[in-house]
């Protein structure tokens, strides 16, 4: 037994104006200041009040928000009391919407107590819409959410099947002035999304076209969404891919990449797209070595052709790597300016986190201990996995 | 090696086993502490309940036994299923956090302290696969 979540999804050219459809009184916009500052919280509002729905704007939502961040929203959503809480920008500021939506309808709960594995009662006051400005988080379609505990340097994957947006709007107007950086970036975690999601130990028939087709997307878009941000169609097809991902993911699981990632983003304050892509091919490497050759169909699909599956699961890692060669990304933790000495003293956190990420539980193969030490430093040196 | 009941004194016994000589275990559960029921509600051939208690601490577990009367122990966390359920978990056909996401198993307790220690909660059934267990049904 399992399920197939999905929001409303309003999407393509346009869809922002949906919001002027929708029936409500009081609507909380959760964002940050930069959505102000572009003129895009403007842009929400003027729709919502055309449905006549006042609006109220908490625009504190740092990266990777903390669970203070969402303790001090929730409290807010309880004094004002909106029928609609709308979660504007990139993964962090939907992210904290989703935590402060569960706080709002549970305050007795704690944010990392928001978990999939009890019935929370979130709906009852409010229902949520998310609005995606970047490509690649996926928050827009899921019902998981990242906060940060900043005592501990953790990042804590978080989330319950009551805390999917009920609407998400995918409207390309709001990236078609992305930077290319946070193009590349975004873009990677939506690779790295959608290749986990079809070979994680969960993945289903519902979710595998799904994370197929957002590869395809990806690699069809993203370079041309990143040489050249003005190409309308290609920021439109990595919007697309970006909610396609997200959706496959969150109904099969990510995986190891996305554990190590939490963990080593955690400890290095390194942007989530940029941390799982980083660890992407090697993850894909160690679970071929453990002969899972899944990524062969991923590699079919796309164009790739090998004489096996061994093969083309090879000429899928050597695409993704190139990928974020031409991307200009990261292909190595050190090239983020991380010494040696900082990342030995971060291992035993580092290990401890991944290990126990809730991401890591459908990985095709799971390192021990050992194993995943040995992972972080070849990720470290960019050495090709030969374990 | 003789097959050991699920849900025997001995079965209980021998999962204890398995978890103190488990390296991995050792390593992921080094910060857990809170003791369990694992409740298998009757169902079928299965007509009364059973409760396994297992006193998990620090990698370690440090009492494990089985108790007709529930109110013997009152324990941190409490995982309740249907025999039919426990049995697939066992036999890794069925895994436990998605019996639980889906409700074929329940969990009461401290979900931060759950969610922060997932490979724990795997490793204890991987050494549940070891055991080489028979089924009432």
């Amino acid at each position: 037994m399992w399920f197939f979540n999905s929001p409303q999804i309003v999407f393509g050219e346009g869809a922002l104006s949906y919001l002027a459809q929708v029936r409500g009184k009081r609507a909380y916009i959760i964002t940050d200041e930069m959505m102000v500052k572009f003129g895009f919280v403007d842009l929400v509002k003027q729709q919502l009040a055309e449905a006549n729905i006042e609006t109220r704007v908490f625009d504190q939502v740092e990266p990777e928000p903390s669970l203070d961040t969402v303790l001090r929203g929730a409290q807010l959503l309880r004094a004002y009391e909106p029928d609609w809480i709308v979660g504007l920008g990139g993964g962090s500021p939907m992210d904290a919407a989703k935590a402060m939506w569960a706080l709002y309808e549970r305050p007795d709960l704690t944010p990392d107590a928001i978990s999939p594995l009890e019935y929370l009662g979130v709906g009852q006051k409010a229902k949520l819409i998310t609005i995606s400005t970047t490509s690649g988080t996926g928050s827009e379609v899921t019902w998981a959410f990242v906060l940060s505990d900043p005592a501990e340097k953790r990042k804590l994957g978080l989330g319950s099947r009551e805390t999917m947006p009920t609407i998400a709007i995918v409207d390309p107007q709001f990236v078609i002035k992305m930077p290319p950086r946070l193009t590349a970036d975004t873009g990677l975690d939506a690779l790295t999304q959608a290749i986990e999601g079809y070979t994680a130990t969960w993945r289903n028939d519902f979710s595998d076209g799904m994370c197929l087709q957002a590869v395809d997307l990806v690699f069809k878009y993203l370079p041309k969404a990143y040489a050249n941000g003005g190409d309308a169609e290609a920021r439109e097809k990595m919007h697309n891919a970006a909610a396609i991902a997200g959706l496959g993911y969150i109904n099969s699981m990510a995986a190891l990449a996305h554990a190590m990632g939490h963990s080593f983003g955690g400890a290095f304050h390194i942007p989530h797209g940029r941390s799982v892509g980083l660890f992407l091919p090697y993850t894909m490497e160690f679970a071929a070595n453990g002969g899972n050759y899944r990524y062969a169909d991923i590699a079919r699909f796309i164009g790739l052709s090998a004489p096996n599956e061994k093969e083309s699961t090879r000429c899928l890692i050597d695409a993704v790597r190139d990928l974020e060669m031409r991307l200009g990304s990261n292909t190595n933790a050190a090239s983020l300016n991380i010494s040696r000495a900082d990342f030995q003293a971060a291992m035993p956190k580092l290990l401890d986190y991944a290990e126990n990420d809730t991401q890591i539980v459908a990985s095709p193969r799971q390192p021990d201990r050992a194993e995943l030490e040995k992972l972080f430093w070849y990720a470290y040196d960019g050495k090709a996995i030969d374990f | 090696m003789a097959k050991i009941t699920f849900g025997s004194e001995e079965w209980v016994k021998a999962l204890d086993n398995e978890l103190n000589t488990s390296q991995a275990y050792e390593d992921a559960a080094k910060t857990w502490e809170g003791d369990f029921y694992f409740v298998v509600d009757p169902e079928g051939a299965v007509t009364e309940p059973m409760y396994l208690y297992m006193d998990l601490w620090h990698g370690r577990c440090r009492e494990s036994f089985v108790v007709a009367d529930k109110s013997t122990k009152n324990p941190a966390f409490v995982m309740s299923g249907k025999y039919s359920k426990w049995k697939l978990v066992v036999q890794a056909k069925l895994d436990p956090i998605q019996a639980l996401m889906t409700g074929q198993l329940k969990l009461k307790g401290n979900m931060v302290m759950v969610m922060k220690n997932v490979k724990a909660a795997q490793e204890i059934v991987r050494a549940c696969t070891r055991i080489e267990t028979e089924f009432a049904m």
